[in-house]
């Protein structure tokens, strides 16, 4: 009896789960009346403004991860070192864009940095790259700082620290060549989230004006009838492929001290 | 701050070293001052002004007029009922995995599929639940030429309150299951075993033991799936256009073209929002806590 519920909550769940994937994926087959066929798929991939706008967030994503790492590993590694009174307050911090929505902080961005403003980044396309930039890197925050901070939970860092001193490295030498190698799992998998987040992300992008692969996504879906549900295959995949790499490199830092 | 007073414990082990430490955060500092608090505080200010600098409640008093109040009310309205259903269906789908005696091959995959399938949300999420729901979904035409049932006869429609409620359901329920499964761990085999030695009943040990325990957990998830609702913008803009008169929605265009007229009362629209998903995250963070007294 108790099995029976059991299983018919999980269907049910799966049911949920796997109608709308059945149903896009079903539906992005179906442009060429009739048969089955991937018509819709080389519409997109043949779209000059499909392979602009992806490499733009593609490149974005990237920035964005290289930055977060340059910001977060340094900082998450200090505070532990050196300032642990401080880590609450970090925590509090880091978490706050999971509470203000993404809408609200670009709201902020497009008043407090507009053209007459004492720092005018939305006056010129390499200012405004920048601030989406910015924008992107504090959406991956919450998700950046717990996993470098979960990684160097796991190592000595006042040890590492002190006999990579007593042999002469100063800051730079330890956190690009010990602490950073030690934490990269943690790293990897808050840059591989980044990643999904960036390349889907539709307000920010929107809002700036900039040609990412969101809102080029939602104009798309506006006009068209098949491609979008194609375009959101891509977008499940990538995010599959992101989240699956996580699980990947998230294993090999359990079996890898084993092996040290 | 603190930092002072960790600095000046490190000068008195060298006296003539200056307390530097702090210099170690400034970057990060600088980047979320910067960044996320003083674009906030841009708004939670201009909220309480007036365009031309003084300080004012108008705008505030202005959130309260038909139009506004009732997107904020849909919005409230979509939020709560996504985050809820998502929260039964996902508790029953968690429970079915954890206690249902369901085979332990299930769970790996079933969480896997949660992650990805609660950070699927926005843009592409629409167009998934066009293709199955709208007007030409494979959903509702195989329930019209199988069944005979005519979902918008019935007054379904994927553009309306319940459609947005049910695509939002696809990523609250993974993200219960996320958030719910490790508090379903934390019930203790003993707690039942207790229970059934001193004559409990299945329903009477769920009813006076394990959803007493559970219960914080579960009010402080739906906290935070109701927090996750209200700020989705995308997912609402993609699937309806601007038809449907929620927050988000009327902020997006507010910020796009002034609608309202007034560039102040965007201001104070915009903290309408923090002030409702902060109260839902402050409930969530005050629940978690109370609910990890039990289930360490």
């Amino acid at each position: 009896m108790k099995r029976l519920w059991a299983w018919g909550a999980l269907i049910f769940g799966l049911l949920y789960f796997f109608l709308p994937l059945v149903g896009m994926t079903n539906f992005s087959l179906k442009m060429r009346r009739g048969e089955y066929s991937f018509d819709a798929y080389a519409k997109v991939f043949a779209d000059s403004r499909f392979q602009e706008t992806f490499t733009y967030s593609v490149t974005m994503a990237l920035l964005t991860i290289v930055f977060g790492i340059l910001l977060v590993v340094p900082t998450a590694y200090w505070v532990r070192l050196k300032l642990p009174r401080l880590r609450p307050y970090i925590e509090f911090v880091t978490l706050l864009p999971l509470v203000i929505p993404a809408i609200v902080i670009v709201f902020g961005y497009i008043r407090l940095y507009n053209t007459s403003s004492w720092l005018p980044l939305t006056g010129s396309a390499l200012g405004t790259d920048m601030l989406l930039m910015f924008g992107y890197a504090t959406l991956a925050l919450p998700y950046m700082y717990r996993a470098v901070d979960t990684g160097l939970r796991t190592i000595d860092i006042g040890t590492l620290t002190e006999a990579a001193q007593s042999l002469g490295a100063g800051w730079f030498t330890i956190i690009s060549r010990i602490i950073l190698p030690n934490v990269l799992v943690a790293v990897l998998s808050g840059a591989f989230l980044t990643f999904a987040i960036v390349i889907g992300e539709f307000t920010m992008a929107a809002l700036l004006n900039k040609p990412a692969f969101g809102p080029y996504m939602q104009l798309l879906g506006a006009n068209r009838a098949y491609e979008p549900a194609a375009l959101a295959v891509i977008a499940f995949g990538i995010t599959w492929g992101c989240l699956g790499l996580i699980q990947l490199v998230s294993r090999l830092q359990k079996t890898a001290p084993r092996q040290a | 701050m603190s930092s002072n007073e960790v600095s000046a414990g490190a000068s008195e082990r060298q006296p003539f070293r200056l307390p530097l430490h702090w210099l170690g955060v400034v970057p990060f500092a600088a980047f979320t001052i910067l960044f996320l608090i003083m674009p906030t505080m841009k708004i939670v200010i201009g909220a309480f002004q007036t365009p031309d600098g003084t300080f004012t409640f108008e705008n505030i008093g202005s959130l309260f007029t038909a139009s506004i109040l009732s997107a904020y009310w849909i919005s409230i309205k979509i939020s709560l009922a996504s985050a809820i259903l998502g929260c039964m269906i996902g508790f029953a789908v968690a429970a079915a995995v954890v206690l249902g005696g369901l085979p332990q091959w299930v769970r790996g995959p079933l969480l896997t599929f949660s992650g990805v399938a609660s950070n699927f949300a926005g843009v592409p999420l629409a167009f998934a639940f066009l293709a199955t729901l709208g007007p030409l979904g494979i959903l509702t035409i195989f329930l019209k030429t199988q069944l005979g049932i005519d979902l918008r006869a019935l007054g379904f429609n994927i553009l309306s309150f319940w459609g947005l409620t049910v695509t939002y359901l696809f990523f609250q329920i993974p993200l219960m299951i996320l958030i719910i499964t490790p508090a379903l761990d934390g019930l203790k085999r003993e707690w039942r075993e207790a229970a059934s030695i001193l004559g409990a009943t299945n329903l009477q040990y769920w009813r006076l033991v394990a959803f007493p325990i559970l219960l914080p957990s579960i009010l402080g998830t739906i906290a935070l799936l109701f927090a996750n609702a209200f700020g989705a913008v995308a997912t609402a803009i993609a699937l309806t256009g601007s038809s449907l008169n929620i927050v988000p929605i009327l902020l997006f265009a507010q910020i796009r073209g002034d609608v309202l007229g007034n560039p102040h009362l965007g201001y104070a629209l915009a903290f309408g929002m923090i002030v409702v998903t902060g109260i839902a995250n402050a409930l969530y963070i005050w629940l978690r806590a109370r609910s990890e007294r039990w289930l360490k």
